[in-house]
């Protein structure tokens, strides 16, 4: 069973890619965007000097330990004693200087072509809100506000195109990791930080939080999806929309009597709450509250009943309900297109 | 020829057969003021908390082994890794190394006791009440999770987590008095060493014949009086915010949780050099002993510990580069970082240069210092790849550093304590522990350490965040997972056979005598265990080796060392 798993996950990297690959395996050595191939270049230079160092003290210490190891029959006598060498000392002290010296310039220049990247003007901004434990996405350009899905656009090689992340946090210490894209930056409260991507392939890039951050730091899981120039412009029409008018006000009213509305927003209605995600167009999520299970009717009605089993410990309040109120109301969500 | 300087001392055990009665053992085990028991019940706490803080480690690994599993909540989860780290640093690792300065140092200098014996058993009490405090938070109310028990802020506990508003309960106040009092602790051991070694070496030891585990103890008390401070600082300025409504680190009212960050690994880095370099102290001992040569380079050794123990002090934001401090300093610390590996590579290549040429014996305690060698090799190399801030923007906070660190602590410190207990054991209990039964333990050990760890470097660089009490199937982490997993169970085995090999040894184990490993240091001359205040007579010191002037009259050290 278990060398299956492995098998598919190394079969995985050799994949060919589809339409709509999901990136699901954050290997930091197939990067896919520049900040990650800046890096990915970087640490593979530092794995080959690490691993040549390695093989020759390694060795080194093999043969000392089996060439002058006791053997029955060996004179009993002490061997020579030497007390040390100022010219050999003096070696093995310069040779690493020139080794630290070779990482520190690299490190350098790739540190701050990351670091210091100027940000053209036409480059997407968004604003990345750690929560615990989800996240929030503001285009504050686009005027568009969602949770737990960061789209952005493909930056192909003759349209380049920068994703530019504001880091802020509503409550304590998260971090921002879609290995395939770029290195972590943490998302600090009272502290503003930032990051660029310029994802190179259409996909599903998934990451997690890598700070923590309390009980459920574990299911807050990031998902990006880089969308084609084409596919991120309907995308943007497809949010800026206001929420459809409800189709049966029964089902509304049961949404909106509910106390939800205390926490989540559902734009053109009385539910303006800023504490939870945004609802607005909530079916257009692949995934319901930062985990991997999808959104559809059947996991929105387990998560509304009881969200504590899913994610023990979460924020979102268990909320008596009948059934006839939970149908109306997964009824009202599942036309948030 | 030199005339023996002072006898080999027959000891006076006769002594120690009186009738035991409870005032004897308030005597023993609670008023003593006596270097050797203080010592030695430093270490027997270190064992204790070890047993403690591994069964936690197994349940985080037990928890780990599938995906999805739910085998404990979220909430016991993290308190689980948050007990394992606080545990494991400042209850194992501290009094462990606390234990081995007290028994060794003022025997090897030729004392009759640390310089201040009283604040000596003052700091012993201050870390067993503080370990105590920090474990009686399991019977407290309401943590963070609004539910009774243990700390659950990780062992950094960065800051706001650490406030009343996301942390409400006592579960963090608990954590932050613990170790308040097991640094108050440590920094008294550390007060002690220093007075000790610079004041009450025997006649003719001076700086430069002292022994080079002295040494490398004198660097590490004088970590542990520029480190320690920051952390208790940081401590009661949280303690502030939380009962007094400072503002330090509260981030809703303008605190800045950065600022915590540079306090605490202020403290943190440093401190990993405060618990491996007493392993280095301990492996410079054994290596020699057991290739049958001096250390090679003992000047360099002396210069490479000084500076470990000065660079260490600037490379604290190394644990910080995706804070988003500006890229001159994450390049600077990078740099800072590096250059540590140069003095410790000096050691790395001093350790190997007097293994070269010599008559290496594989004893139990040789063997854990070789297993050290390429261990701690590999986690030097992978501590450079963090090192190099970008590598650490993917590496950082990822399985990749927990298998680092557990490289540096089981495969480095870990083995070179267990290297010193094989070899020091006979002197403090005069009863030699079972080669056959150290084997067991050391292949065992070894054997489950690396089915553990090597695989959790390729979760990390797979992207697996640390600190998950669960993940999702289909990410390419199970495989390594599972291995891990199992190999908890090889390293528990590892241990128990060092428990049997412990009692047993006790028991019925082969009488060791003065000096059973023909070595050459001071505390060899004395009986096993020595008597109190350890020396009859005290000795006189010609060069760095003065059992070996005595053992090689025609050949003494003396003649070739310098002032």
């Amino acid at each position: 069973m278990l060398q299956f798993r492995l098998l598919g996950a190394f079969l995985f990297f050799s994949a060919t890619v589809t339409a709509q690959p999901t990136h699901a395996i954050g290997n930091i050595f197939k990067p896919l965007a520049t900040p990650a191939e800046l890096v990915s270049e970087l640490s593979i230079l530092t794995l080959v000097i690490c691993a040549a160092v390695f093989l020759v003290v390694a060795a080194l210490l093999a043969y000392a330990v089996i060439r002058f190891g006791y053997r029955e029959g060996d004179s009993r006598s002490e061997p020579p004693q030497v007390y040390g060498s100022n010219q050999v000392e003096i070696a093995w002290t310069v040779v690493p200087i020139l080794i630290v010296f070779v990482l520190a310039m690299s490190t350098a220049r790739i540190t701050s072509a990351v670091q210091d990247q100027r940000i053209p003007k036409d480059a997407v901004n968004v604003t990345v809100i750690g929560h615990q434990w989800w996240w929030e996405f503001r285009y504050p350009d686009l005027k568009i506000i969602t949770a737990n899905e960061l789209h952005v656009p493909l930056s192909t090689a003759s349209q380049r195109k920068l994703t530019y992340l504001t880091l802020l946090s509503a409550d304590v210490a998260h971090g921002f990791w879609v290995p395939q894209l770029a290195g972590k930056t943490d998302v600090i409260p009272n502290r503003t930080n930032r990051m660029w991507i310029d994802p190179k392939e259409a996909g599903v890039y998934l990451g997690n939080c890598s700070e923590y951050c309390g009980t459920q730091h574990a299911k807050m899981e990031l998902r990006v999806v880089v969308d084609t120039p084409e596919n991120f412009e309907k995308w943007v029409a497809q949010e800026q929309q206001r929420a459809p008018a409800a189709e049966s006000a029964d089902n509304q009213r049961a949404f909106l009597r509910s106390g939800c509305i205390a926490c989540h927003t559902v734009t053109g209605t009385p539910a303006l709450g800023r504490l939870g995600p945004d609802l607005t167009h909530l079916m257009s999520r692949e995934t319901i509250a930062a985990t991997e299970v999808p959104m559809n009717a059947n996991t929105l009605r387990d998560w509304i009943k009881d969200p504590q089993r899913l994610k023990p410990g979460n924020k979102m309040p268990t909320i008596k309900l009948s059934d006839t109120q939970l149908d109306q109301m997964v009824a009202y969500l599942t036309t948030l297109q | 020829m030199a005339s023996v300087p002072y006898p080999l001392d027959k000891g006076r055990g006769a002594a120690a057969k009186r009738a035991y009665s409870w005032t004897r053992f308030a005597h023993e085990w609670v008023l003593t003021v006596d270097h050797k028991q203080l010592g030695l019940m430093y270490i027997i706490i270190a064992l204790l908390f070890f047993v403690a803080s591994g069964l936690q480690a197994a349940v985080i690994r037990a928890q780990l082994m599938y995906p999805d599993n739910h085998l404990v909540s979220p909430q016991a989860f993290n308190r689980m890794f948050t007990m394992h780290g606080t545990t494991m640093v400042f209850f194992v690792g501290m009094p462990f190394i606390a234990g081995l300065a007290n028994y060794l140092i003022p025997l090897m200098i030729g004392a009759r006791d640390m310089a201040f014996p009283r604040l000596n058993a003052l700091g012993f009490w201050l870390t067993l009440f503080g370990g105590i405090l920090l474990y009686s938070s399991y019977f407290a109310w309401a943590g963070m999770a609004g539910q009774g028990s243990a700390p659950d802020v990780g062992w950094f506990a960065y800051a706001p987590l650490t406030e009343k508003a996301f942390s409400p309960g006592t579960s963090t106040d608990f954590w932050i008095l613990s170790i308040i009092m097991s640094s108050t602790g440590s920094t008294i051991t550390a007060i002690n060493v220093l007075a000790t070694a610079l004041c009450l070496r025997t006649e003719g030891m001076t700086l430069a014949r002292m022994p080079l585990f002295v040494w490398m103890f004198c660097v590490v008390a004088f970590q542990i009086l520029v480190a320690l401070p920051p952390l208790t600082a940081a401590q009661v300025m949280l303690l502030l915010d939380r009962f007094l409504g400072a503002h330090f680190f509260d981030t809703r009212a303008s605190g800045d949780a950065v600022l915590w960050q540079h306090f605490f690994w202020l403290f943190g880095h440093p401190e990993v050099y405060i618990l491996m370099i007493p392993g280095f102290a301990s492996v410079t001992e054994i290596i020699p002993v057991f290739s049958r040569k001096p250390i090679f380079g003992r000047a360099a050794m002396i210069g490479a510990s000084v500076s470990i123990g000065l660079i260490s002090l600037g490379v604290w934001a190394h644990h910080m580069y995706t804070v988003g401090l500006p890229s001159k300093a994450n390049i600077f610390f990078a740099v800072s970082t590096m250059l540590v590996g140069v003095p410790t590579g000096i050691k790395i290549f001093n350790w190997t240069a007097t293994m070269w040429g010599g008559r290496i014996r594989f004893q139990t305690p040789m063997l854990f210092c070789i297993a050290f060698l390429f261990q701690f090799l590999i986690a030097g190399l992978t501590g450079i790849m963090l090192a190099v801030a970008p590598f650490d923007w993917q590496l950082g906070d990822s399985y990749f550093v927990v298998a680092h660190f557990h490289y540096t602590l089981i495969g480095g410190l870990l083995c070179t304590l267990f290297a010193a207990v094989y070899y020091w054991f006979p002197k403090a209990t005069g009863k030699m522990l079972s080669e056959r039964l150290g084997k067991w333990h050391f292949w065992l050990l070894m054997i489950g350490f690396h089915v553990t760890f090597d695989p959790l470097h390729f979760a990390g660089l797979l992207g697996m965040p640390r600190r998950i009490y669960t993940y999702p199937p289909g990410r390419g982490w199970e495989g390594f997972n599972y291995f891990a997993s199992w190999g908890v169970v090889i390293q528990a085995a590892g241990i128990a056979f060092f428990v049997w090999n412990v009692v047993d040894s006790l028991w019925r184990g082969r009488k060791a005598g003065n000096d059973p490993w023909d070595a050459w240091t001071l505390e060899w001359s004395t009986t096993s265990p020595p008597p109190e205040y350890n020396f009859a007579v005290a000795p006189i010191v010609r060069s760095s080796r003065p059992l070996w002037d005595l053992k090689h009259p025609e050949d003494p050290d003396w003649k070739y060392e310098q002032s």
